[in-house]
């Protein structure tokens, strides 16, 4: 393999760990994904053969993977939906580390193939041509995942949202 | 899918649809597109506010997600290809350097471009008599590796009564070599006739439908000791001499992938004769 191959295949691996970060919302398992995508990637680069760009293709290896983990753990993933966790402590000091974790909640309780979908298309910035190639998947099916994942996405933040609202978790000022 | 026109964003002049919307969030649209859904937009506000939210949530994915751009990788990661046996390091390394005065700088930093040397390697001078039993695995792969039907003799189902059964007939120890780790699945394998005796020969398929065969033979005793490469039409084969048995591995696969297999396939022989 020629040094400048293997370049840009190193230069894939920050937007596949935030990809990574963002399917799993767990930095080791994030890790885990992106190893065994670059062990697949450095013994299968021959086959790849410069069929479309790099990145795309290794996004792609990174999904089987991330789908065959899927199966392989029976969606024994406990997805929680924000409105059934438990309260949080909420103080002003806390509330934009707050929003980041209701965000990756409400994130984590998509289903994985919204997940997938909204990640690629909003964060890796990759085409929605790209996307459908990645997933293997008709471009019709990627434009109806993506709207039903910013949907339910949305509406599980507003769910976040009223109740908070619903439920005021007390300041240690207003306690007793 | 290729076709530009099958993509969901309709051209300038038609209706606006909800794929619209979301392209132009995603900044998808062309350019011509882009203005009639702003346009749109600024007639709908609700879907403006539909549009809206889509962007603040991209805004906000990124904030929480951008940050592990900027982390340092873990130590855990493989950073380069994993080092890989080359059979022929010790034999070309005296031939190589002599024939080519390029070949230094990769010797030096310990990286071989393989094409460069198989160019070597077959100047140097191919074992006649191991081109002929090259030649004979590409025809056996031709004839054997398109048969849907049957395309070995006895399955991989039951691969111990193959091996047992090649054995006995090749009056050699036999193997096959697992490649799923490479991305093959052996199918079986059958008895050939071969220039002297019989061969033996193991079919493996990819998931994508794509055949190797590994064609095993005891009339190539005493050639080269290295990788050697032919092709025969479509099928290409790398072949070597191994503890007395001539092997070829034969495909109508790019030669890197070839050689990439081959490298598995001759790690794992030489493996089984080392223990």
């Amino acid at each position: 393999m020629r040094a400048e191959d293997e370049a840009r295949i190193l230069a894939c691996i920050p937007s596949l760990r935030r990809y990574a970060r963002g399917l799993t919302g767990d930095p080791d398992r994030a890790d885990d994904l992106v190893q065994d995508t670059l062990e697949r990637a450095w013994s299968r680069y021959s086959r790849w053969q410069r069929r479309g760009e790099l990145r795309a293709w290794m996004f792609g290896i990174m999904h089987n993977h991330f789908i065959d983990g899927v199966r392989a753990a029976g969606r024994r993933t406990d997805v929680t939906v924000p409105g059934d966790l438990p309260d949080a402590p909420v103080r002003a000091t806390q509330a934009d580390q707050l929003e980041v974790r209701d965000l990756d909640r409400c994130l984590q309780a998509l289903p994985a193939e919204q997940r997938e979908i909204l990640l690629l298309i909003a964060v890796e910035d990759l085409t929605y041509q790209e996307t459908a190639q990645i997933l293997s998947v008709p471009i019709g099916t990627v434009m109806s995942r993506l709207s039903r994942a910013r949907e339910k996405l949305g509406a599980l933040m507003q769910g976040r949202d009223a109740g908070r609202r619903l439920r005021p978790v007390p300041t240690p000022r207003e306690m007793p | 899918m290729n076709d530009k026109r099958l993509q969901p964003v309709p051209t300038a002049g038609t209706p606006i649809t909800e794929a619209d919307l979301h392209g132009y969030a995603d900044g998808q649209l062309p350019a011509a597109r882009h203005a009639e859904v702003a346009a749109f937009l600024a007639a709908h506000p609700q879907d403006q506010t539909r549009v809206d939210d889509w962007q603040a949530q991209r805004r906000a994915l990124r904030a929480m997600l951008d940050p592990v751009l900027d982390e340092p990788l873990p130590l855990r990661l493989p950073l380069k290809a994993p080092a890989r046996v080359w059979p022929w390091r010790a034999l070309a390394a005296s031939v190589a350097v002599a024939v080519v005065s390029a070949s230094a700088a990769w010797v030096a930093r310990g990286a071989m471009d393989a094409r460069h040397l198989q160019t070597v390697l077959a100047a140097a001078g191919a074992d006649r008599a191991a081109a002929s039993y090259a030649q004979r695995a590409a025809i056996a792969h031709a004839v054997y590796a398109p048969d849907m039907g049957r395309p070995v003799e006895v399955g991989a189902d039951n691969e111990k009564g193959l091996v047992t059964w090649l054995t006995k007939r090749m009056g050699e120890p036999m193997r096959a070599p697992s490649l799923s780790q490479a991305g093959y699945a052996l199918i079986g394998g059958r008895l050939l006739p071969g220039g002297a005796g019989p061969v033996a020969q193991f079919m493996y398929g990819a998931a994508d439908g794509q055949r190797l065969t590994l064609y095993v033979t005891r009339e190539a005793a005493g050639g080269q000791n290295a990788f050697q490469f032919t092709q025969e039409g479509p099928v290409r084969v790398f072949y070597w001499v191994e503890g007395g048995l001539g092997y070829a591995l034969s495909g109508a696969v790019s030669r890197d992938e070839l050689q990439r297999v081959s490298q598995e396939v001759y790690r794992q022989l030489q493996g089984e004769g080392q223990g």
